[in-house]
C-alpha cells in the first residue's frame, strides 16, 4: 500500500526532482536506492523518516552532490537540483542552492572560533575580507548564535555546534537546507529549540527545509508540509503528515508514532487523519476518544499486577554503589575551577536497573566517570559494594564497576570477536582455560556466539556495541553502567537492545543507564535520578518525573506527549496512564517477536 | 580539560595589536640571523631585543612557566655537554688559549671556551623569547591567514589550522579511550614493565587511529560541500591589516638578517674574535 498526495499543481519547476533515481554504491552488490520519485517546491518543509538502512542518508547525498562526486557508485534515473544534475555541475555549484547540515556538527566545524567557522565557505569563494563581517553577522543572527562569534568549538554545546553548521550554509544564501539527523546528538530540550529554528528559517525566511530523522514527535513538534517514509530505498508514503500518522504504516516500517497516537490506538480508539494527530496538545480528541482512553487506563489494575518483575531489588545487602555528598570540581584554567557535581548523595541498589536523566552538561556522564575513577572525587565519599573506594585504581573499579562508552568504536582495539572479548582477560592475568570458559559465557549471554570468530568490521553497530559490553561483562562487574544505550538507533535496534539489557539485568546484573530520554527511562526503569546542572534534582519513579511539568522543566527535559493526552481527558495522575501504557506496549512488542 | 602549555594569551598589549604578518616575518627573521650570526656583540643585541620584547608585552613569565622550565633545563644540559664532550673547542675556533681554571684531564676552563659558550647560549635567549611571543601574542585562527599571506599555500595553511582545530578534540579521546582501556585492566602507567606497557599502548592507539580515520573523511566531506578547493586563491576572514608599525617590524626583521651577514663580511667568518 503507499499513501501519495501531489499537492496543489505548481506552474514553478520543482526546486529538486528525482524521477526513477536508483543508486548503487560500488562496494556493494545491491542498490541502496531504488526507484525514487520526489519533488519539492519551493518554500516546502519536509521531513523524511525510515529505519536505519533505509537510505535515507544516500538519498541526501543524492541531492547535494556528494554522490557522485564524494562517493562513487552506479545510478540510473534523473536528479535535477535547481535545473541542474548534481553530477554534471561542480559541487560547490550545488551547494550554493542546498546547503547541507551534517550529523555529526563538530566534524563540519573547522574554524577556531565561530566568526571563523561561519566565514569558511566566504573565504573558499574568495569574498575580500572587509565584507565579510557583515554577512557573518546577519548569518549568525538568523541561526540564533551571534552572543557566541569568538567562541572556539571546546567550549559551545552540542546544539550551539549545530547553530554555527546552520549559519555557515546561511552565509550563502541557499535556497534549500538539507539536515541530516539533526536531532542524533541533541537532548530533548535543545532538540525541540533546534527545530522552532528551522521553523522560523522556514517561515520567515523562506527557506525550503528538507530534514531527515527518526525522532519523529520531535520533529512534529513544529508543522511540515510533508512527511515521507522510506523503506528499504523505497518510498513507501509521500503525503501530509496526518495522512501517514493515521495510516499506521509508520510501525509496519518501523518507525515509532508520537506516543499519544499509539496510546489511542491501544485505547482503541486511533486516531484519524482529519482529527490533526500531529501533536498531543492540539489533536481534535473526540468524546468518545477520551472515554475509551479513561477506560483503558481503568482497567490497569489487574494487568499491571501481573507483569513479571525483572529482577527483585535487594535493598537488605549493602548497595551495589553508595554516594554520600559526592562532589567533582575540575581545573579549567589557572586561575579558574568549575564544579561538575556537587552534593550527590544516592544509592544504586544490587540488581535494579536505574536510569541517570538530565540535559547535555547536566553532570551525567561525570558522575559516571567518577564511579570508574575517571575523574577525581574532590568531596564526599564513594562506596563501591560496601567498600570504600577512594585509593583504588581505574583497574581495580573496573572489576567491580563496569563502564561502556556511547561509542562502540572507542573501545575497540582487536580485529576478532573473540580476541577483543579476552584482551581485559589477559591483561588481568588469567589462565588460558579461564579465559576460553568466560569468553563462551558472555557470547552466549550477549547472543554473539555464532559471531565469535568473526572480524569486528563486519559486525553492525548494535552488534559492535554488544561486543563492548560483552567484552566488559567478562570482567565479572557487579555493576554495568551505559552511555546513551541507544543513540542513534531506530525503533527495532532500540527495542531490540534494551530487551538484552533486560535479560543481563533479569542474570543479576545491575544496570545504570545514562540517558536523556525520557521514555526510555520510564520503558526500562523503576527508578531514576535526574541530575541538571551538576544536582541531584529527583529520585523518583521515572513515571512520575515525566509527567511533572515543573521538574521537567528544571531539569531542561520535556515531558512526552503522554503526559498531554492524559490532562486532556482528565485523568488526575497522568503517570497511571504512562504505566499502562509502557505495560500494553510491552506486551505488544513480545507478540510480535 | 587541562590548559595548555603553550598557546594565545587574550591580554591587550602592544604586540597584540601588531599583525600576524608582522610577527610571523619577525620572528623568522630572528630565528634566520640567530642561525647565521655568531657574533657575540650582534647575538647580545638582539636578545636584548628580545628580553625588552618580552617585557612591554604583557605576556608574564608565569604564563609560559612550563615551556620556559623546559626550555632552560635543555639550555643547562646542553652547555654542559658542550663542556663535557668538547672542552677545547673554543681554542680551535679562536686560536688563542687563555686557562682561567685547570680542570682534571682534558677539562680545562678557558676563556674561549666560555665565550663561545656563551655564543650558544645568547642564540637562546634571542630566539625564544621572540617566537614564544609570535605564539603567545596572535590569536591562532591568524597563524593560517599569516602563513597564506608569507607565501606558504592555502592548502597547507589551511592544514596548520586545522590541526589547531583537532588536536584538543584528539588530546580528549585519547583520555578516554585510555581511562576505558585501563578500566579493562589494560594498564598504560609506570606500574607495568615497559613491554607489557607498549602492548596495551596499542590497545589504546588502534580505536584514536580508527576514530581518525573516519574523522578525516567526514570532515574532507564536510570541507568539500563548502567549496573548500573550488578556486585556486582563498580570502581570510581573520586577518590584522598591516600598519605603519608592522612595516617598521618587518624592515627591522630584514635588518636583522641583513646584519649577520654583513658581519660574515666584516669579521672574515662567523665569529667575531676578541682574542686576537
Amino acid at each position: 500500500m503507499t499513501v501519495s498526495d501531489t499537492g496543489g499543481a505548481s506552474d514553478e519547476a520543482p526546486l529538486i526532482e528525482l524521477a526513477g533515481y536508483s543508486f548503487q554504491y560500488r562496494a556493494q552488490s545491491e542498490p541502496t536506492l531504488h526507484d525514487i520519485d520526489l519533488t519539492v517546491r519551493r518554500g516546502e518543509k519536509i521531513a523524511i523518516v525510515g529505519a536505519s538502512g533505509s537510505g535515507k542518508s544516500t538519498l541526501i547525498s543524492a541531492i547535494n552532490g556528494l554522490i557522485p562526486h564524494h562517493h562513487r557508485g552506479t545510478s540510473n534515473g534523473a536528479v535535477r537540483v535547481a535545473g541542474n544534475d548534481p553530477a554534471m555541475v561542480p559541487l560547490a555549484a550545488t551547494a550554493s542552492v542546498v546547503g547541507t547540515v551534517l550529523q555529526d556538527s563538530n566534524s563540519q566545524f573547522v574554524g577556531l572560533t565561530v566568526a571563523e567557522d561561519i566565514a569558511f565557505s566566504l573565504e573558499n569563494q574568495q569574498v575580500p575580507h572587509a565584507e565579510m563581517p557583515a554577512l557573518i553577522t546577519r548569518a549568525a543572527e538568523l541561526a540564533g548564535i551571534s552572543d557566541r562569534l569568538d567562541d572556539s568549538p571546546q567550549n559551545l554545546s552540542g546544539g550551539q555546534k549545530q547553530r554555527v553548521a546552520v549559519a555557515g550554509v546561511l552565509v550563502d544564501d541557499v535556497e534549500v537546507l538539507l539536515l541530516d539527523e539533526p536531532l542524533a546528538n541533541l537532548d530533548p530540550a535543545s532538540g525541540r529549540a533546534a527545530i522552532e529554528l528551522l521553523d522560523d528559517l522556514h517561515r520567515d525566511q523562506r527557506k525550503t527545509i528538507l530534514l531527515v530523522e527518526h525522532r519523529l514527535e520531535d520533529v512534529l513538534h513544529r508543522d511540515i508540509d510533508r512527511l515521507v517514509l522510506m523503506a528499504d530505498g523505497r518510498i513507501v508514503a509521500d503525503a501530509a503528515p496526518d495522512v501517514v500518522l493515521a495510516s499506521g504504516l509508520l510501525e509496519q516500517h518501523g518507525i515509532r508514532p508520537p506516543l499519544h497516537i499509539a496510546a489511542l490506538r491501544y485505547a482503541g480508539a486511533p486516531a484519524t487523519a482529519e482529527q490533526r494527530p500531529s501533536r498531543s496538545t492540539d489533536i481534535a480528541l473526540t468524546a468518545q476518544q477520551i472515554t475509551a482512553v479513561r477506560d483503558w487506563v481503568a482497567t490497569a489494575g489487574s494487568s499491571l499486577a501481573a507483569e513479571p518483575e525483572a529482577a527483585e531489588p535487594s535493598p537488605a545487602l549493602a548497595p551495589a554503589l553508595d554516594l554520600q555528598d559526592v562532589r567533582c570540581e575540575v581545573r579549567v584554567s589557572p586561575e579558574r575551577t568549575s564544579v561538575l557535581l556537587d552534593g550527590i548523595t544516592a544509592q544504586v541498589h544490587r540488581g535494579e536497573m536505574l536510569g541517570v536523566l538530565g540535559s547535555n552538561g547536566a553532570g551525567k556522564s561525570t558522575l559516571a566517570r567518577v564511579i570508574c575513577g575517571f575523574e577525581k572525587l574532590t568531596g564526599g565519599a564513594l562506596r563501591i559494594g560496601a567498600a570504600d573506594a577512594s585509593g583504588w585504581s581505574l583497574s581495580d573499579r573496573g572489576e567491580h564497576v563496569g563502564f561502556v562508552l556511547q561509542e562502540p568504536g572507542q573501545m575497540i582495539s582487536r580485529p576478532l570477536v573473540s580476541e577483543e572479548i579476552a584482551l581485559g582477560l589477559r591483561a588481568r592475568g588469567e589462565d588460558e582455560e579461564e579465559i576460553a570458559r568466560r569468553t563462551t559465557t558472555v557470547l552466549t549471554a550477549c547472543g554473539l556466539a555464532p559471531f565469535r570468530s568473526w572480524p569486528l568490521s563486519a559486525l553492525s553497530h548494535g552488534q559492535k556495541k554488544r561486543v563492548t559490553i560483552a567484552s566488559v561483562l567478562a570482567l565479572g562487574p557487579d555493576v554495568l553502567i551505559l552511555d546513551e544505550p541507544t543513540a542513534g538507533q531506530d525503533f527495532a535496534h532500540y527495542t531490540e537492545f534494551m530487551q538484552f539489557l533486560r535479560t543481563l539485568n533479569a542474570d543479576g546484573t545491575t544496570v545504570v543507564l545514562i540517558t536523556h530520554d525520557m521514555h526510555l527511562a520510564v520503558e526500562y526503569t523503576d527508578r531514576v535520578l535526574v541530575l541538571s546542572d551538576g544536582r541531584l534534582l529527583a529520585d523518583a519513579d521515572p513515571a512520575v518525573v515525566l509527567t511533572d511539568p515543573d521538574l521537567t522543566r528544571r531539569a531542561d527535559l520535556v515531558t512526552t506527549g503522554l503526559y498531554e493526552l492524559a490532562r486532556r481527558c482528565g485523568l488526575r495522575d497522568p503517570h497511571t496512564l504512562v504505566h499502562r501504557f509502557v505495560a500494553v506496549d510491552r506486551a505488544a512488542r513480545e507478540e510480535e517477536r | 580539560m587541562s590548559s595548555p602549555l603553550l598557546g594565545y594569551i587574550d591580554r591587550d598589549g602592544p604586540l597584540h595589536t601588531l599583525s600576524g604578518v608582522s610577527k610571523l616575518v619577525l620572528s623568522l627573521g630572528v630565528v634566520l640571523g640567530a642561525m647565521i650570526g655568531f657574533d657575540v656583540r650582534y647575538l647580545a643585541a638582539v636578545s636584548a631585543g628580545s628580553i625588552l620584547l618580552w617585557a612591554v608585552s604583557r605576556v608574564r613569565l608565569r604564563d609560559l612557566a612550563v615551556v620556559l622550565w623546559l626550555i632552560a633545563i635543555f639550555m643547562v644540559l646542553n652547555n654542559i655537554g658542550i663542556f663535557l664532550f668538547a672542552p677545547g673547542y673554543g681554542t680551535d675556533l679562536f686560536g688563542t688559549r687563555h686557562l682561567l681554571l685547570e680542570g682534571p684531564w682534558r677539562w680545562d676552563v678557558t676563556a674561549e671556551q666560555l665565550f663561545y659558550q656563551l655564543a650558544v647560549t645568547l642564540k637562546y635567549v634571542a630566539v625564544l623569547p621572540a617566537v614564544l611571543l609570535f605564539v603567545a601574542t596572535t590569536r591562532p585562527p591568524e597563524f593560517a591567514s599569516s602563513l597564506a599571506r608569507v607565501g606558504v599555500p592555502y592548502r597547507i595553511a589551511y592544514a596548520v589550522s586545522l590541526a589547531l582545530r583537532y588536536i584538543p578534540d584528539v588530546q580528549r579521546e585519547f583520555r578516554t579511550i585510555s581511562q576505558a582501556q585501563q578500566a579493562r585492566g589494560m594498564d598504560t602507567s609506570r606500574a607495568v614493565r615497559l613491554p607489557t606497557r607498549l602492548r596495551n599502548l596499542t590497545s589504546v592507539l588502534m580505536p584514536l587511529l580508527l576514530g581518525t580515520f573516519d574523522r578525516i573523511e567526514s570532515v574532507s566531506a564536510a570541507m568539500e560541500l563548502r567549496g573548500f578547493g573550488r578556486a585556486k586563491g582563498r580570502t581570510w576572514s581573520v586577518q590584522t591589516p598591516v600598519r605603519a608599525a608592522d612595516v617598521f617590524v618587518i624592515v627591522v626583521s630584514i635588518a636583522l638578517v641583513a646584519t649577520p651577514i654583513a658581519l660574515l663580511v666584516v669579521n672574515g667568518g662567523r665569529f667575531w674574535n676578541p682574542f686576537l
